[in-house]
This record gives structure tokens, sequence and C-alpha cells, in this order.
């Protein structure tokens, strides 16, 4: 295999009139990698995915998956790309088995290697024992795990995962991403969409589109670490912390607050900013309340940079 | 490319045979409705109320009388010798139909003169009335061979669509199953490739392989199979029931349904591509068959005494051509020669939405 990246996106564009759902949007993803795409709903995530799928073509720009051109090779596409909807949408209607033998088909597999394609993804999703079993009877987890399985019968060096854990509970969830980490170390290049922080931080890079825009790109620990030190705090007050959060949240200087069980995650524009916060303590009588520096999670670097990409937005918009 | 026709429509098939209710409504329907419409829709008037007014009083008179008790399609409701009962009789809708057998009428026939007779009938319902009259004639004749009818109608233009002398449910129930089966054909095949949209499986299948042609061709082939069958127990059931013969040959017969067949399956794949949900698509599919099939086929209206902006219409009612064929077989036995035009346009109106169907697909695949 030549070092060519698995995905590779050049100012990838697609318009819907005026609505720009994915704007100039430039990445490469290498073989083997782990992609996490996250982004709030509406960010153009699933409008990218499905042009890269060779399901939508880009209005400008280019893409390259499994080496074949989205835009003019699309037949290629689907023939190395798995690709697993938002929607589940596999037939309830059809036992397990009827699935894979369809999905098979449709893939273009038959006579032997469709019946060891098979036998894989029901090991795989742990299915053998329900292969009779009408797929709308199956609980989400083993379904989110045989629509997976679908989607790798004819071992795509590509699979795309549209937010697959969606309604899954947190063991089925652990479970299906262990399945993803040994595609992953097997080869397989796993795109994956997600609105779970723990998943995200399962990703090897993470990719954060706002308003049809990537606005980050890079691996957690250094995503984490660029957000830069003393910004984060953690306030244990003696009173609940439901309490205090009004008062934190409009002390100057504080960027966001947001309870966490029986403490406060504050985040702050400036590592000074730490001294109004308790000085906002003692103005409601919390003057022993425990203050201590945190790390930052994922999720203060997202909201932070969806608030920059925000307000740099409208500085663009503004006329000049 | 037939292997994967083949799996989806296994696929298919396995679906349609869970979804039990589906396969029972696009099999049984036809046969159903059939017995249901077959049986009402028929423009043969009986149990007509008659009134009879003997002026004459003679043996002559009550053999009249008796002819016409006997002939199955009037019951008495009134007897009387006072010409004035009449009036009223019809006025309160009490009789449809009064005769008057005038005085003289048997003394006329014995000396080897005409008998006239009088038949007054309650014309607002034209058709009704046609028809009656025409029962009226053929009685009087048949009894008093000299004898003669004098209608006095009440003021209707009276229309005739139909000869009278031919049992109608023979001339509508071919046209009956032609309506059955477009209706059914075109919502079924509607309805499946919608049902994929809603569900959401439609976006999986367009990220296989799977090209639009492979895909319709095999969602298609098990409804025409089911229609298919549908068409064969409808025309056997017509066969049966209402003595629609198959004068002509089988293998015509089964060649030009399977065309209109596979234009309505084709018109049902063209509406799911513009329709997305279910109920669009059903009330498309419902609007684009039912009433143009029923008034626009030749069904119950004749297409040539239509206006010719409407006669113009028609020509794109698939059901007008397989209607003529289907009539031209069954009920006089012509062959291709008679109705190769109508095979004709079917096949042309099957390939043209078939081909803009898969067009369509092509382009949102």
């Amino acid at each position: 295999m030549n070092a060519a990246p698995a995905v590779e996106a050049r100012r990838l564009s697609r318009h819907f009139g005026a609505f720009r759902a994915v704007d100039a949007v430039s990445f490469q993803v290498p073989r083997g990698e782990v992609f996490g795409f996250l982004g709030s709903n509406g960010a153009g995530k699933t409008t990218t995915i499905r042009m890269l799928c060779g399901l939508l073509a880009p209005t400008s720009g280019s893409a390259a998956v499994a080496g074949f051109d989205v835009a003019t090779q699309a037949a290629e596409i689907k023939r190395h790309v798995g690709y697993m909807s938002q929607r589940f949408s596999l037939y309830t209607d059809l036992t397990v088995e009827e699935n894979l033998r369809f999905w098979g088909a449709a893939y273009g597999l038959h006579g032997a290697r469709a019946a060891a394609r098979r036998a894989w993804a029901l090991d795989m999703a742990d299915l053998e024992a329900h292969r009779r079993t009408l797929t709308r009877e199956l609980p989400g987890g083993l379904r989110q795990r045989l629509a997976l399985g679908t989607a790798l019968l004819h071992e795509p060096p590509v699979v795309f995962l549209d937010e697959p854990t969606g309604g899954v509970d947190p063991a089925a969830r652990r479970r299906f991403w262990d399945v993803i980490e040994q595609l992953s170390t097997q080869g397989t290049t796993v795109f994956v969409t997600t609105h779970s922080m723990d998943e995200a931080e399962r990703c090897h890079r993470l990719a954060l589109m706002h308003a049809g825009r990537l606005v980050a790109l890079d691996t957690p620990p250094r995503l984490k670490a660029s957000f830069g030190d003393g910004l984060v705090v953690e306030v244990r007050p003696q009173r609940p912390a439901a309490a205090v959060l009004a008062a934190v949240e409009q002390a100057p200087g504080v960027a966001d607050a947001a309870l966490f069980g029986d403490a406060l995650h504050v985040v702050l524009t400036t590592p000074e900013a730490a001294a109004r916060v308790r000085e906002a303590l003692a103005g409601c009588g919390e003057d022993g309340a425990e203050l201590r520096a945190a790390s930052p999670t994922l999720e203060d670097v997202f909201v932070r940079t969806i608030a920059t990409a925000r307000t740099g937005n409208k500085t663009l918009g503004q006329p000049a | 490319m037939i292997r994967r026709t083949l799996a989806v429509a296994m696929k298919e098939f396995m679906q349609l045979r869970r979804d039990w209710r589906t396969a029972l409504a696009l099999l049984g329907m036809p046969t159903v409705l059939l017995l249901i419409y077959g049986f009402a829709l028929s423009f043969d008037v009986r149990h007509v109320r008659l009134a009879v007014v003997d002026l004459d009083g003679s043996r002559a008179a009550r053999e009249v009388e008796r002819a016409f008790v006997r002939s199955g399609f009037f019951d008495l409701v009134h007897r009387g010798a006072d010409s004035r009962a009449i009036d009223p009789l019809l006025d309160s809708g009490r009789a449809q139909a009064a005769l008057v057998v005038p005085g003289g009428f048997a003394s006329a026939l014995a000396a080897g003169r005409p008998g006239s007779l009088q038949f007054v009938l309650d014309g607002s319902d034209s058709q009704m009335a046609t028809t009656v009259l025409a029962y009226a004639r053929q009685i009087a004749a048949a009894v008093a061979p000299a004898g003669e009818v004098a209608p006095a109608v009440a003021p209707a233009t009276p229309l005739v669509w139909f000869n009278p002398d031919l049992a109608s449910s023979r001339f509508l129930v071919p046209g009956l199953v032609a309506f059955i089966l477009m209706v059914t054909t075109v919502i079924a095949s509607a309805l499946a490739v919608v049902r994929e949209k809603e569900r959401g499986s439609w976006e999986s299948l367009r990220a296989t392989p799977l090209v639009a042609l492979e895909l319709l061709a095999g969602k298609t082939l098990p409804y025409l199979v089911l229609a298919a069958a549908a068409a064969a127990g409808s025309l056997a059931l017509a066969w049966a029931l209402f003595g629609v013969p198959l004068r002509g040959s089988l293998l015509w017969l089964a060649l030009v349904t399977l065309l209109f067949l596979l234009g309505g399956l084709g018109w049902g794949v063209f509406i799911s591509s513009i329709a997305d949900s279910q109920q669009v698509a059903f009330q498309a599919a419902l609007f684009s068959t039912m009433l143009p099939t029923l008034l626009l086929s030749g069904f119950i209206f004749p297409i040539s005494s239509m206006p010719a902006a409407i006669q113009a219409i028609t020509h794109i009612v698939p059901a007008r051509y397989y209607l003529a064929a289907l009539r031209g077989i069954v009920l006089k036995g012509t062959g291709p020669e008679v109705w190769g035009m109508e095979m004709l346009a079917l096949g042309v109106f099957a390939a043209a939405v078939l081909g803009v169907a898969a067009v369509r697909t092509m382009r949102s695949l």
C-alpha cells in the first residue's frame, strides 16, 4: 500500500442555493486512523460525509477517498467505502441473516466470500444467537453493531459512521468502540461523527466543524494543551453548587460556568480572573469555598473555539 | 447485474411475505372489488314498478299483462281500469312505468288490425327509461305480433349509452378488471419505493454499488408477479361469475396484460421519484389512476361521444388501449390485426414511464 491518505478533502464545498452547508473544507486522514468529526447539528458533518461517500456532488473543491475522486469515480467509491447512515436503515422486517444476505449481495458479494463475510459479521456483532431474529426485535446496541457489520461486509478500506451510537446504552457504546479500535489496528480507516466527548477522546484526531467550516483539527491531547494554562478552575462551595452558579457566571472574566455534580466548572478569559471569582463567591457568603485549578475538557476547547469562530464570522460579515 | 437484481427482488419478496396485509391486499383486493362492483355495476334494469290499466278487460289484455310480469323485468304494483290513476302513481314514484291497454284492443286483434298499447314512462332517469322502453317493445312484439307500442315517454331526451340487448356485465367487467389492476399496481409500486425513502434505507441502498436499473427492476419484479396473478384471477373470475368469455388467444391476452401492468408499475415508480412520503405517493397514485381510468378509458362512457378536447386527453390514459384490446380479445376474439395499435401504445407508454422513472432515479442515485 502506498502512503496516500485514505481521505483527502481539498477546499471541498457544497452549497444549497445561498446556504453554504460545507465551505472550503480541507483535511487529510491517513490510513488506519480513527478520525472524529464533531460539530453541532447543521454544522455540515453529514453533508461532508455524503460527498465523501459519492452520494452528493461537491459544488466546488475536490476530495479523494481510498484513492478515488468523489466527483468522477462515484461507482468506485461505493465499492471501496462503507457507510453507516445516521438513521438506522437496515430492514427491520427482515431477520439478521436476511439483512446480511441482502446487503452482501447489494455490495456484489456472492458464494463462499459472501458466506465467510456473513460469518465474520455475525461473530463481530455477537449476533450468532440471533441469526433468525427479526431485526426490529434486537436491542439498540445489537442493531447498531449489525448496521456496522453490514457496512463492512465488502471489507472497505474506509468506513464512514454517522453518529453510530445514537440511542445506545453506555456498555453497548463501549463495546462498539472496541470494535472501532480493532478495525483501526487492522488498517481500516474509520471516519466517525459523534456528540459524545467520551467518544471523541477515543479518536486519534478530531475535526470540529462550525457553520460549514473546519474550525479545529488536532489530536485530543494537543487540542486541550492549546487551551492555555490557568484558565479552568473548579469551585466547590459549601452550599449546593447551583446556589452560586448565577453569581459566578456574572463575575467579570468568566467565559463559561457549568454545574459538574456538586462542583462548578468555570472557564476564565484570563488566569487573573480567578480573583474575580473569589470576590463573587465572597459576595454571596461563600468565603470558604474551595477553588482549584483544573484541566480543560474537550468540551471547553470546542465551546471556546466555536465562540471564537462566531465572533470571527461576525467580523467577516461586517462591511469593510 | 442479474444477481443483484434478483437479490433486490428476493428481499422484496421476503418483506412482502412478512407484510402479509400488503400482499393480501394486492392479490385479494382485485377479486373483492370485482365481486362487489361486478354485481353492483350493471346497466341492466330489473324490478321496474309497473302499473297496469286495463280499459279493455279482455283475455288478450290479460295475456299482455302476464307477459310483462313473466319477463322478470317488471313488478306489478297496481292494477286497475281507470287511466286517471296513472299520473299520481308516476308522480309519487310508486310506479315507474304504466301499461295502458285501450278499449277495443282485443277486437282489433281479432279483426286482424294492429292493436295499440300505450306505455307511459317516468323519464327522469333517461337511461333507465330507454332500457325499459326497449324491453316493453320486445315483450309487446312477442305477445301481439301485430300490435304496436306507442311510447308516451315523459319529456326527456333518451340517451342510448349501450345496446340494451347486450348484457352490460359482459361489457363492463373487462373495464372493471383494467381499472382495478391499474389502481392496485400503481399504488403498490409507488409505495414500495417511497417506503424505503421514509425508512431511510434508500440512503444506504444508494451507498452500495447497486445501480438504478438493478434497484428498480428488482423492486418491481415481485409486484409484477403479484399483479399478473391478480390479473389472471380477476379475468378467471370475470369468466366464471359474469360470463365474460375468452374468444381470442390466451397468449395475446397475457402479453397485452403484461404490457399494461408494466406501464402501471412504471407510473408508480415515477410517482415515487417525485413523492417523499407514503401519504403523498398514495394520493398521487390514486388520483392519477382512479378518475382517468374510470372516466376517460371508455370503461363507462364511450370515448367517441366525448368532446374533442377530452378525447385528446384520453390518448394518454393507458387503460384506454388496454380496454380496447381486452374487449377485442375476450368478447370478439379479434387478433392483433385489430388492436395492434393499442398494443403498441401500451408498449410505448410502459417504455416511456419506465425510462423516465429510471432516469429520474439514476439522477438521484
